[in-house]
């Protein structure tokens, strides 16, 4: 089997994986598993107090994905450059010889 | 003399951990939430992963030295946890958490060096994304950037032993060691949060309920993921990663 076509398949799959806890469950939240936690924390320790505050909280919901997309999009440019690199070299180094 | 002064400093992080890690070694613990871990705990699990930091710095340090394309493949292997950290995937549980993506760096360059990439991803979410924390950082660092990467290359190496094919490797090297890191997370946070009746074990299951069940959709998407990229980058550097 051809790379690109086991990737793709693998792909897919990844997004059915993805996708298919939405189509399923409909009316859940989808809220963060560390959000969970901490109520579980609580639910425990009722007394319990965060001893110390964030250094700073993303003004809204909103700031908060884009510094996420941000994470994402400076990984994913990087390893984009990578491949550019390294497919490169190799061309370039079978075409010396 | 090089070699000599790597031993020094592995020796010097050795002491400091076990000194500072006694709590932790006594009790025979999504990343934690700044302030959800208390001081005691803080301090134990970052002087754990005072070694493995130490080590990982040496060991990059050296496989860079032997080839320069190397340089390249790290951070290729450092981006690729950057994206997969960033990813909140919904799960069958009805909550979203993310994967860690350092299951990639830690098959080409050994799980050492994942304790370094990890922190520079856990440093760059808890000051900027206040996702983590800086004082449970050292809690974190010891699950995504020690305890996972070192089942990943575990798993990795008694497979290739086996002689199981490479891809099937790869997926469950990187699907145990997603799984395992917040099987960490659970352990570090029941343990700092035993249950008032039924103690750690009680507090245990919960949050494996809360970590671990919801995090197995995320790891086997993880691991495809993982194979994918490791394809990629064997494609094009067959003769780097022959040297592992």
């Amino acid at each position: 089997m051809k790379l690109w076509k086991k990737n793709l398949m693998l792909l897919f799959f990844v997004v059915i994986l993805v996708v298919s806890p939405l189509v399923i469950l409909k009316n859940a939240e989808f809220s963060g598993a560390d959000e969970q936690a901490e109520e579980v924390i609580k639910e425990i320790n009722k007394d319990y107090e965060p001893w110390i505050n964030p250094l700073f909280e993303p003004a809204s919901g909103e700031i908060e994905s884009l510094l996420f997309v941000l994470q994402a999009a400076i990984g994913a440019a990087i390893l984009g450059f990578g491949f550019g690199r390294l497919s490169a070299k190799k061309n370039i180094g079978s075409e010396n010889k | 003399m090089k070699k000599k002064n790597e031993k020094r400093a592995l020796l010097v992080s050795i002491v400091i951990a076990v000194i500072l890690g006694i709590p932790v070694l006594n009790v025979y613990g999504m990343h934690i939430m700044e302030g959800f871990l208390p001081p005691v705990w803080c301090i134990s699990w970052g002087a754990l992963c005072i070694p493995f930091l130490v080590k990982g710095y040496f060991s990059i340090k050296n496989k860079i030295h032997e080839n320069s394309r190397m340089v390249l493949i790290l951070a290729m292997c450092g981006a690729f946890a950057f994206v997969l950290s960033a990813l909140k995937l919904p799960s069958m549980t009805g909550s979203c958490s993310h994967p860690t993506g350092v299951g990639l760096g830690t098959i080409i360059f050994g799980p050492s060096a994942m304790a370094i990439i990890s922190s520079i991803v856990l440093i760059f979410q808890a000051v900027l994304l206040n996702h983590g924390g800086l004082t449970t950082l050292g809690a974190n660092i010891f699950s995504m950037g020690v305890a996972g990467p070192l089942a990943t290359f575990g798993i990795f190496i008694l497979l290739k032993k086996f002689g199981v094919k490479r891809s099937i490797s790869v997926f469950t090297a990187a699907f145990i060691g997603n799984i395992l890191t917040y099987m960490v997370t659970s352990f570090q946070l029941s343990i700092a949060f035993p249950d008032i009746e039924g103690g750690v074990f009680v507090s245990l299951v919960k949050f494996l309920g809360i970590f671990a069940v919801t995090q197995i959709p995320l790891a086997i998407s993880e691991g495809l993921l993982t194979v994918i990229v490791y394809d990629g980058i064997k494609k094009y550097s067959t003769n780097e990663l022959a040297m592992e």
